[in-house]
């Protein structure tokens, strides 16, 4: 097997392990526990009184906006692994182009801010 | 290696760093915590089960185990129950490119993934969905309230962590975990110090600066004070998971302190070089040896034996009075190197862990609207032109 | 042998999900079941050595793209919990779509001549991608970098009109 795949195979491995050892407590729990259904436990916690409402309502549009610009600048951040890693060895224009990769993000960035999109208000 | 010997090989290791997160990270992690923050605020912490009340977290693990699994009647079920398993998992995937230390010529790391510290980020971002399913399915004010601002904050961090990763990329080459180590280990210091020569020492503010950037960003991936907002128990009760019980809730726990001393580990790779031994002359030593023998004396032979709040520097001075004197006579006799690497390892990154405890034991929360603020119009920008004069440096200056 | 089975799998933990995203009638877990698809079109990459590319499809799908859309369901007006039975008028339409669609694929893919021969995969591609950025492709990065600034500049405007 390739290197990439061999590393990959581990991966997949540890995520199957790693679920099947996270459930077993939860079996162990499911065998030792006590179990009582009693209308009022079920109830969800609210500071001890009757829940009012559903929790499911609606929500800030803010939380929106800030995922928008996370997106972006994700992105932009991945764009700039692979400059990284070859950056020493192309040198000055390698940086030049760089420099003009974060001036053009930099720009957004203070769009962003001025139209008070970074704003939680 | 024919592929059942690699599946066997891979499972063992599985096991055996599920173990280590449970154990060392989430054990003892608590068990640490619960002891600093006692000293720290002048309290003995955990005192009565197994001596210095070590076994205490052993003792509430067994105690969960036996909690009945209770799933709020308004829950999402399927999705309530698989979220504490989503963080735990995460966590767990996260180790597989953190090396240990070097064993006879071979690295100790379960797979040195040619994208190392770039998977890391991506296992580290698969968190947020745990928490946040964990706390829409709860059907919960506060659950859901607390999901939500963590998912906000921890889009934030993202980029800042993304920001000191790509720094560290950029000064070493390369993005795999050992070859960051060995890129500090041919210029013969940590990133956090120097520059790879001719810059050296000039180097100094940018190194701090980015490992600043990355460290507190670290803290708020990870939700701890002062960036604790999501689980703020003083007023989201627990946040994401108030309204899980027993070992479910153990596996939260379980996640978040597998993340922390993952992200402690990430530092210690790419900031304070990892494995390798810090190179101090002889004197030098002496001299780490002598201070902290001073601190102890001072502590051990003056009233403020009697006030827990010296407690942390207490312990500290002595396992620092003990490292350096081992440290001094070894570089004396000409040994090299003196301890054996996974010491270490585990020597800086339980180091970053107490001071991630001091911090979370001494600040204050911020509220929400500082903490976008600190990462969008601090930190981001921040990370961004140390970047552009890294880059400028070791364009003019580092070839 | 290996190969396959394992593009099998990854297959099956792609679609199953894909299914469910589109057929569940709960909007939050039609959100969340976007996550195994995107991590079973990881491992499809990975099958190609793309390993840069699999981190990629991590980082910004599993871990962004999914929160940005949670975020939107979230604002929802109503709450998210409600079941709302899917009612389609058009899927007879969508099917038939969905049949063309399909043929017109399968006969490409069955008709054209695929290059067996690919040349040397690259040992780290994560070098090679920013080789080729750096040379080959200069424009194309910098007008990335415009890209995501109008795609940024629109987001806002369009997101602060909402408001």
């Amino acid at each position: 097997m390739p290197k990439v795949l061999l590393d990959w195979f581990y991966v997949a491995v540890f995520a199957v392990v790693g679920t099947l050892m996270a459930v077993l407590p939860l079996g162990v729990v499911w065998l030792l526990a006590p179990r009582a259904d009693l209308p009022q436990k079920n109830i969800t916690y609210e500071s001890g009184v009757i829940p009012f409402g559903q929790a499911w309502a609606q929500f800030n549009v803010r939380y929106y906006l800030f995922a928008l610009v996370f997106v972006v600048f994700d992105v932009e951040v991945i764009y700039l692994y692979p400059w990284a890693v070859v950056f020493r060895q192309l040198g000055t224009f390698a940086f030049a182009e760089m420099l003009l990769f974060v001036l053009i993000l930099l720009v957004g960035l203070a769009y962003a801010w001025r139209k008070g999109a970074l704003e939680w208000v | 290696m024919p592929w059942f010997i690699e599946l066997l090989k891979a499972t063992g290791l599985a096991v055996v760093i599920f173990t280590f997160l449970a154990v060392v990270s989430a054990m003892f992690g608590v068990y640490l915590e619960r002891k600093i923050s006692g000293w720290i605020q002048a309290r003995l912490g955990p005192k009565h089960v197994g001596p210095q009340g070590l076994l205490q977290t052993v003792a509430d693990t067994v105690k969960l185990l036996q909690k009945e699994h209770i799933t709020p009647r308004n829950a999402d079920a399927l999705i309530f129950n698989a979220a504490p398993v989503i963080v735990a998992v995460a966590a767990l995937l996260d180790w597989i490119v953190i090396p240990f230390g070097k064993f006879g010529g071979r690295v100790l790391v379960v797979r040195d993934i040619n994208i190392g510290v770039l998977y890391f980020a991506a296992m580290a971002s698969v968190t947020v969905i745990g928490i946040i399913s964990g706390g829409w399915s709860s059907n919960n004010k506060y659950a859901l309230l607390g999901g939500l601002r963590s998912a906000a904050q921890m889009i934030s961090y993202e980029i800042p962590l993304a920001l000191g990763i790509l720094w560290v990329a950029m000064v070493a080459g390369t993005l795999s975990t050992v070859g960051i180590v060995d890129a500090q280990v041919k210029q013969g210091s940590w990133f956090m110090f120097k520059l790879p020569p001719p810059i050296g020492w000039f180097g100094l503010p940018f190194g701090i600066l980015a490992s600043l950037t990355f460290l507190t960003a670290a803290t708020a991936e990870v939700n701890r004070v002062p960036f604790d907002l999501p689980e703020a128990e003083s007023e989201l009760v627990a946040g994401y998971f108030a309204e899980y019980t027993g070992m479910r809730f153990a596996l939260f726990q379980l996640g978040e302190y597998g993340e922390m001393f993952g992200m402690a580990g990430v530092a210690t790779i790419m900031f304070f070089g990892g494995w390798t031994e810090p190179h101090l002359q002889p004197w030098m030593w002496l001299l780490v040896t002598l201070a902290s023998l001073v601190v102890v004396a001072v502590i051990l032979f003056s009233g403020l034996r009697q006030t827990l709040l010296v407690r942390p520097i207490l312990i500290l001075a002595s396992l620092g009075f003990l490292l350096s004197l081992v440290m001094f006579f070894g570089s004396r006799a000409g040994l090299s190197p003196v301890l054996p690497s996974p010491v270490w390892f585990l020597t800086k990154l339980f180091a970053l862990v107490f001071f991630l405890m001091w911090m979370r034991w001494t600040y204050p929360r911020l509220r929400l609207d500082q903490l976008l603020n600190l990462s969008w119009k601090v930190l981001l920008p921040l990370g961004l032109l140390n970047l552009v004069a890294t880059g400028f440096v070791l364009t003019a200056w580092g070839r | 042998m290996g190969e396959l089975a394992a593009f099998m799998i990854l297959s099956l933990v792609t679609l199953i999900p894909a299914v469910v995203v589109v057929t569940s009638s709960n909007i939050v877990r039609a959100a969340l079941s976007l996550v195994p698809t995107f991590l079973g079109v990881t491992g499809l990459y990975v099958m190609l050595q793309a390993e840069f590319v699999a981190g990629i499809q991590v980082l910004i799908y599993a871990g962004a793209i999914t929160v940005l859309i949670l975020f939107v369901i979230m604002l929802t007006a109503g709450g998210t919990g409600a079941r709302t039975r899917q009612i389609n008028e058009q899927v007879p339409l969508g099917a038939m779509a969905a049949v063309w669609l399909a043929f017109v694929l399968i006969v490409i893919f069955s008709r054209t001549v695929w290059p067996v021969l690919a040349g040397a995969l690259p040992a780290y591609n994560v070098i090679a991608v920013g080789n080729a950025f750096l040379t080959d492709y200069v424009l194309i990065f910098e007008v990335t970098s415009l890209v995501l600034l109008v795609s940024l500049v629109g987001a806002i405007v369009i997101a602060r009109r909402e408001e």
